[in-house]
């Protein structure tokens, strides 16, 4: 499934806000939002972005589409046709037709979509900015999106409050798509969309990546769903990237305790596994006033005198796994547990 | 339905809305137990009527919603006494009601971000609760609430008494909600969404406390979310609703590990788990949840159902019938009998 180049590196990204006072708005602090962040996406895989609320997650996949301009480091992106850019330099008029190659999915449906065009105008706008002026070749190739994401053509014609949570995702899915993009960030794609919709959203992305040659950058909180669509995961804890690994390896062998801590916390569905006895105390801390050293340090059940002055470097500790933790070759923390040996027995009818 | 004096017993419950595109039949004969001390989980996906349930046995709904028909017995003595009484007889603006409400049963709204008022102390919302239903003196109310606040693991709660709501994380400020449903010791604690608006770590901390009150207090809770993986964890009995009415009970190692209804099934099946093996299509339940105002006739569920039986299952309302010793479902794979209408 991977190739070796790297379609997206990310190095050293920092994202600050001001924190203004006063009259003269005199600048008092910074929100770290993102607070140096590197990661690399290869060309045709999936990477997870997860974390908690105000993490920062939501505001790296913004920088990286150039929604938000970077405060420092490099996006190093390798273009279409060929050449690397750097995406975090690059002038305005020079991102604008590197636009089409990166398209976003957002999390709302009921918010993205504007409920007085209908469905070829919104999924044909991107189109006619990029010059395809013909509405007869718009509307072939809005019919084909339509087709492709698993709705019929002859709902062109009719607006988006026509249609559910799930059928308004496949057209922003179809809006996204419409410019045949390389890149395709997902912001919590499914959190919107109820339980039974989810499934049917998550098999799209899959089949569609699979056919198109998508790379995806997939920013999550639920970490079930990540663990189903990515091939590897990185892990953030205000600002700053704890964890980055392949999928599998992550989820089984956490090597940063905060990994460990999220994975611990999520609600396993089988009551015979009632996981929530050893929850992590306190809240997360604010990136206006993070604590010293590690920011994880003041929950973290192994901290040690280091951990509380010294911050830690994200290292790679073994190859494809980089963790910003001083412990973390000697730490044997416990991940999800590997059920797959003891499968959940299936009752028949009737019971 | 074993134990002959449940706490909580809802009996064939109706709440419609009068829209003027029409009548939306939020809660479609729903009946469920509550034991005392029990935790019963309702769970459904968005408009299934969970909401409008409970919000039904606290007498809250707001016009054009109405109570049209069914029995809410509340019985808040355990057989002793007065016997049950029932809810849906009361008026909802009744002495009667007022006095159940906030005492006997108490609620942690979907929102805690948005039920605490901004320009009052968290302190002086829960004092109100106490100095309402309780005959204690002010400086008595807030020897009560710093006490609470504790239990529920608010730190330096003689300082937080006197904060804002807005001064508070999303975490603390879900505890001093806690604090304030459990202020007067109410017999059932109804918990609507209590952790959808916050992080894993904390959802985990807020669930954790929930459990040990619950065991400490014997306070019997109902437990509504669209989580399967907090239901799991939580609940002891579980109510799976779909489109206003109830699908499946059981107790939950029963719902989880041996489903009997179609839409039971199709939703565990559908989940992605933390457990589950990556990057394979999911199996999915075909379509979408229908809007209320078309509402299929016949089981609700039958347009998605993989066990669809033409023309009974859309031409007659299954009812929930007991399909063994502990499990209870409505669908004609189990039984013959529709419901009269």
């Amino acid at each position: 499934m991977t190739t070796q180049t790297n379609l997206l590196d990310v190095k050293n990204l920092k994202k600050y806000y001001p924190i203004k006072k006063g009259f003269i708005k005199k600048v008092v602090g910074h929100v770290r939002a993102v607070d140096d962040v590197s990661f690399f996406i290869k060309e045709g895989e999936t990477l997870g972005l997860v974390g908690e609320s105000g993490c920062g997650k939501t505001t790296t996949a913004r920088c990286i589409l150039r929604a938000q301009k970077p405060t420092g480091g490099q996006i190093l992106y390798r273009t279409g046709a060929g050449p690397v850019v750097d995406l975090a330099q690059l002038p305005d008029a020079d991102i604008r037709p590197l636009r089409r190659e990166m398209q976003m999915v957002f999390q709302d449906p009921f918010a993205s979509l504007n409920p007085r065009m209908n469905l070829l105008d919104l999924i044909g706008e991107p189109l006619l900015v990029n010059g395809v002026r013909s509405r007869k070749e718009r509307t072939e190739r809005v019919a084909e999106l339509l087709q492709l994401v698993g709705l019929r053509p002859e709902y062109m014609q009719r607006f988006p409050h026509a249609f559910s949570g799930g059928q308004r995702q496949r057209v922003v899915i179809a809006r996204a798509l419409a410019l045949n993009p390389r890149l395709v960030v997902a912001d919590e794609p499914v959190s919107a969309l109820d339980v039974s919709v989810q499934a049917q959203v998550l098999n799209l992305l899959l089949e569609l990546q699979q056919r198109l040659k998508l790379t995806y950058l997939f920013v999550a909180h639920d970490l079930s769903v990540v663990k189903h669509i990515t091939d590897r995961v990185a892990v953030m804890y205000v600002g700053k990237i704890a964890e980055i690994a392949p999928t599998q390896e992550l989820f089984y062998q956490p090597k940063h305790p905060y990994t460990a801590a999220l994975l611990s916390a999520v609600p396993v569905a089988d009551p015979r596994r009632r996981t929530l006895q050893m929850p992590l105390q306190g809240d997360v801390p604010s990136p206006a006033n993070p604590p010293s050293g590690c920011y994880f340090h003041p929950r973290c059940a192994h901290a040690i005198d280091r951990c509380r002055t010294e911050p830690p470097a994200l290292t790679e500790i073994e190859p494809g796994r980089f963790v910003s933790c001083h412990r973390a070759r000697e730490l044997d923390l416990i991940g999800v547990e590997d059920i797959s040996v003891s499968p959940v027995p299936t009752h028949p009818i009737g019971g | 339905m074993s134990n002959p004096t449940p706490l909580l017993s809802v009996r064939n419950l109706k709440t419609y809305f009068d829209l003027d595109e029409g009548q939306v039949k939020a809660v479609d004969g729903v009946s469920f137990d509550v034991q005392p001390g029990q935790v019963v989980g309702i769970v459904g996906e968005s408009g299934c009527g969970k909401s409008v349930t409970i919000k039904s046995v606290l007498r809250i709904i707001q016009p054009p919603g109405r109570l049209v028909e069914g029995e809410i017995l509340f019985n808040p003595d355990n057989g002793g006494g007065q016997g049950p009484i029932d809810l849906a007889k009361f008026d909802p603006n009744s002495k009667q009601m007022r006095a159940i409400r906030g005492k006997d049963i108490a609620l942690i709204p979907q929102e805690p971000m948005a039920a605490f008022s901004p320009v009052h102390t968290i302190g002086n919302q829960i004092m109100e609760a106490i100095l309402l239903h309780q005959p204690v003196t002010k400086k008595e109310a807030r020897q009560i609430t710093i006490e609470r606040l504790r239990e529920v693991g608010v730190p330096s709660p003689q300082d937080r008494i006197d904060a804002y709501s807005w001064e508070l994380s999303g975490g603390l400020r879900q505890r001093a909600m806690i604090a304030m449903a459990l202020a007067c010791n109410p017999k059932l604690l109804i918990a609507d969404e209590p952790t959808t608006a916050i992080d894993v770590t904390t959802q985990a901390q807020i669930l954790n406390l929930l459990r040990n009150l619950q065991q400490q207090h014997n306070t019997a809770i109902i437990f509504i979310t669209h989580d399967l993986g907090v239901i799991a964890q939580i609940a002891d009995y579980v109510v799976v609703m779909y489109l206003g009415r109830v699908m499946e009970t059981g107790p939950v190692d029963d719902i989880f590990h041996a489903p009997q209804h179609p839409y039971t099934r199709a939703l565990l099946e559908s989940i992605p788990t933390i457990q589950s093996a990556p990057r394979e299509p999911l199996p999915t339940i075909a379509g979408s949840i229908p809007h209320p105002f078309n509402r299929p006739p016949g089981c609700p569920f039958f347009p998605r159902c993989p066990d669809f039986i033409p023309d009974t299952c859309n031409a007659q309302t299954p009812t929930l019938q007991p399909i063994n010793q502990r499990q209870s479902a409505s669908c004609f794979l189990y039984h013959d009998e529709a419901e009269e209408n």
